[in-house]
């Protein structure tokens, strides 16, 4: 089953593109399409060739074993570059849950008592054999969910690695952490993780816990287990006593069946503010504590003094990384408003030299949209932002494989704050573009969201940046960069983009009891 | 004159975005075409106080055949010498496409009287040369004097007639890329063909970073007024994979209709051979020896 084809009434710039920045006449009449006029000179495809096999069927793991599932359910796991089936996973159970969080109950005493640093060498050695499969773990990552081979080889897996690597430090020195108290583990964690990041985001959860002695049932994406299953054949390689860690796969009642455990002592969630909504309501009233990581509506905000190119590249990164599949993405781009012409002039030409296609090319730079679901989702609010009165941009090559999920980058002019587009995550490669004219009206729509995860300032003056990053209401503000991170700098979100922060000190405060 | 923006350039995602382009996996085709492309836009440079009109020669019979046993590769784009050099130059390539390129204006440093430089240019072109490589005062641009940048290179264009006029901007001394950035929007308003990094005399010479500024001068420049400038990075490219990279750089910054040797160019003196020996290993398979090739 292919997809629709893209719709040829896109607009080109040319439409609605005020004519050239000021005091350049005759702008418009150089249009990059000059520059592109032919290809003299392209890469050959530069596919990874390591083929990683994956089993048909795949169990769960609890107590230190793979083991069927309770029940008969299987799904598949999709390739969304050629839509084939990977592979069956098994839809876990209410007592596959049961079965999971005993494990990790009976697990608990023993973990919880080990020395901080004989903790530490299974979190060193978890680290150090990720760091020798990376490869296996790239391709794995890749098949399963679309994104390119250069990102899940130079970021999902070494951010990982370094996750580990990073809260192994901290499993001897928690009573440095928190100074004066005496630090005990909260207990048993149910972390129910995203499909964006699927191993990145199980180091992210598994590391502080297993770090501070907490045992661990993780749920994967229902779209991409499969790296969390692989990661699991590294927690018996490093021979992790069993039980400390157990992976269930399957859908949504899978994991509210692990979220309404009673014996679970703390829910973490990383996903969509709806899905977070439900689970605090799960939540109340049961003692549990809860981490959400929820979604966001990131602003991107160019001043005109800003080095242009490389903010455009930063916006860029910022909204095209992953297919737009992140939480923090810089999804609107509010530019001041003398140089919005060129700044979509740039936009245009930038986005013309993307690579969209085969995700295990090595020169790709944008590949596949993870699911069906996701991909039907971004066609609605591309419908709905042009019948909104926005205009649709997308520029670059438009042949796309006729198999699996694709959409064209893209981007919105003529966005109003009011419109969908402006308004609503849409977690995919879609950018609403907007002007403002004071510093003081930046930062009054940037913050015109119900969303406060990540914000961008471009400037070349840095009195204007601590200006702006002391009153934009989000958790991370990058200057005149984007999407950075550290395994020792917090991350998490304002208002409904979450409550708790994950990474660096303050990360570990939500897996601790302090007495 | 075109009014342009000041610019301000952010080192740090310059160089990022710089590294970027050396992550493109150029395989099989890609990469034998990449090659020869590399190879015809070579400049061979000898720039010594030491040179010979044999040595001159030498490296003239090198650029229009780089190889002799596979006259298939194209020829270099030109060869780079002192003025002295022009006569013997331009007599050794009489007949081929091979252009003569001369450095002038008191190079490397610059530091002569204005109307000494401008004779050495008129001379250079009296003599045959047919581009000249001029290097910019860079201690009055840094002093803030832009206004004498401009108009020195205006009256060296002049002084070439004909001939292309390469700048200089020598980037090693220019240190930040806001004022290479500068430099090159100077450079180019004031009506040079191509902007060129280095004069190969001072550490660092040309790098991605500093030809990424450059090329986004250029790109800007073209968005403006229709008009292609060159550019021209010397000075430490090496390697078939380094000028590999610059090629990616130059297709992903400008497009397509930049990879020519009209408006891109290495300056280099070994890079030939290194393109030489990677271009018969795609043909055989196999490495042959630095001896294989010749001097020049």
């Amino acid at each position: 089953m292919g997809h629709p084809k893209q719709e040829s009434t896109v607009p080109s710039l040319e439409s609605d593109k005020p004519q050239g920045a000021q005091g350049e006449g005759e702008a418009a009449s150089h249009r990059f399409d000059d520059l592109a006029a032919e290809t003299l000179w392209d890469y050959a495809p530069a596919p990874e060739t390591v083929s990683v096999p994956v089993a048909d069927r795949q169990g769960l793991f609890i107590d230190g074993d793979f083991c069927p599932s309770d029940g008969k359910e299987f799904f598949p796991s999709i390739n969304p570059a050629n839509e084939e089936v990977l592979s069956e996973i098994a839809a876990a159970t209410q007592a596959d849950v049961d079965r999971a969080v005993q494990a990790a109950r009976k697990a608990l005493p023993g973990w919880a008592a080990l020395p901080g640093h004989e903790r530490a060498k299974y979190l060193f050695r978890l680290a150090r054999r990720l760091q020798e499969r990376a490869r296996e773990f790239a391709v794995l990552e890749t098949l399963d969910g679309g994104k390119p081979i250069k990102e899940s080889r130079d970021v999902d897996i070494p951010e990982a690695a370094k996750h580990f690597f990073y809260h192994a430090g901290w499993a001897d020195k928690l009573d440095y952490a928190f100074p004066g108290r005496q630090v005990r583990p909260v207990g048993v964690c149910a972390q129910i993780i995203p499909w964006n990041f699927p191993l990145l985001m199980a180091a992210w959860k598994l590391a502080p816990a297993l770090a501070c002695g907490n045992t661990v049932v993780l749920k994967p994406a229902e779209t991409t287990s499969l790296t969390a299953l692989r990661l699991a054949e590294i927690l018996q390689e490093i021979e992790l006593p069993p039980g400390v860690v157990n992976i269930l796969t399957g859908g949504g009642e899978t994991g509210a069946a692990l979220a309404a455990h009673p014996k679970v002592d703390k829910l973490a969630f990383t996903g969509s503010t709806e899905v977070g909504k439900k689970l605090a309501q799960s939540a109340a009233g049961t003692g549990k504590s809860l981490t959400l990581e929820l979604g966001g509506k990131s602003p991107n905000i160019i001043f005109e003094d800003a080095s242009l190119d490389q903010a455009v590249e930063g916006v860029i990164q910022g909204i095209y990384f992953n297919q737009g599949h992140v939480c923090c993405a810089g999804s609107r781009l509010f530019v001041q408003e003398g140089i919005l012409p060129e700044v979509l002039g740039k936009l245009e030409w930038r986005l013309k030299s993307l690579r969209v296609g085969d995700p295990m090319d090595k020169n790709t730079d944008v590949g596949a949209i993870n699911n069906r679901e996701q991909w039907q989702r971004i066609q609605d609010y591309l419908q709905q932002g042009r019948s909104e009165g926005a205009v649709l941009h997308q520029v670059g090559d438009s042949s796309l494989p006729d198999r699996g999920f694709w959409c064209q980058p893209s981007f919105f002019t003529g966005v109003q704050p009011s419109h969908v587009v402006a308004r609503e995550e849409i977690f995919g490669p879609v950018l609403a573009v907007m002007s403002f004219r004071t510093p003081e009206e930046a930062l009054q729509r940037a913050n015109n969201t119900p969303y406060g995860l990540a914000a961008g300032i471009w400037t070349d003056k840095g009195s204007k940046i601590f200006e702006m990053a002391g009153r934009l209401q989000a958790g991370v503000v990058w200057c005149n960069t984007y999407n950075r991170f550290d395994a020792s700098s917090p991350f998490g979100g304002f208002k409904e983009s979450g409550f708790g922060r994950e990474g660096g000190l303050q990360g570990l405060r939500a897996y601790v009891k302090l007495q | 004159m075109v009014a342009m923006r000041q610019r301000t350039v952010d080192r740090v995602a310059v160089d990022q975005r710089a590294l970027s382009f050396t992550r493109r996996s150029i395989k099989r085709e890609a990469k034998q075409t990449g090659l020869k492309l590399a190879l015809s836009m070579v400049d061979l440079t000898t720039l010594e106080g030491k040179d010979s009109p044999e040595k001159v020669r030498a490296l003239c019979r090198k650029a229009i055949c780089p190889a002799e046993n596979y006259p298939e590769f194209p020829s270099v784009a030109a060869v780079c010498v002192y003025p002295s050099m022009v006569p013997v130059a331009v007599e050794a390539l009489a007949g081929h496409p091979v252009r003569v390129a001369s450095v002038a204006t008191a190079f490397p440093s610059g530091q002569a009287p204005l109307a000494i430089r401008l004779a050495e240019v008129e001379q250079a072109v009296a003599d045959g040369a047919a581009e000249i490589d001029m290097v910019i005062s860079r201690g009055r641009f840094l002093a803030g004097d832009e206004k004498n940048l401009m108009s020195e290179i205006q009256e060296v264009k002049q002084a070439c007639g004909p001939a292309h006029l390469k700048v200089i901007l020598e980037t090693g001394e220019l240190e930040t890329y806001d004022r290479v950035r500068c430099a090159s929007d100077l450079a180019i308003e004031a009506g040079a063909d191509f902007i060129k990094t280095s004069t190969g005399k001072v550490v660092p010479a040309a790098t991605m970073g500093v030809t990424l500024v450059m090329l986004e001068a250029v790109r800007d420049y073209f968005l403006v007024t229709g008009k292609k400038i060159g550019v021209k990075p010397a000075g430490g490219i090496r390697t078939a994979k380094q000028a590999l990279h610059y090629l990616v750089m130059v297709k992903e910054t400008l497009g397509d209709s930049w990879l020519n040797p009209e408006l891109f160019r290495f300056g280099a003196s070994s890079l030939a051979n290194d393109l030489l020996m990677q271009l018969v290993k795609q043909m055989k398979g196999k490495y042959m020896a630095g001896y294989d090739f010749s001097e020049a």
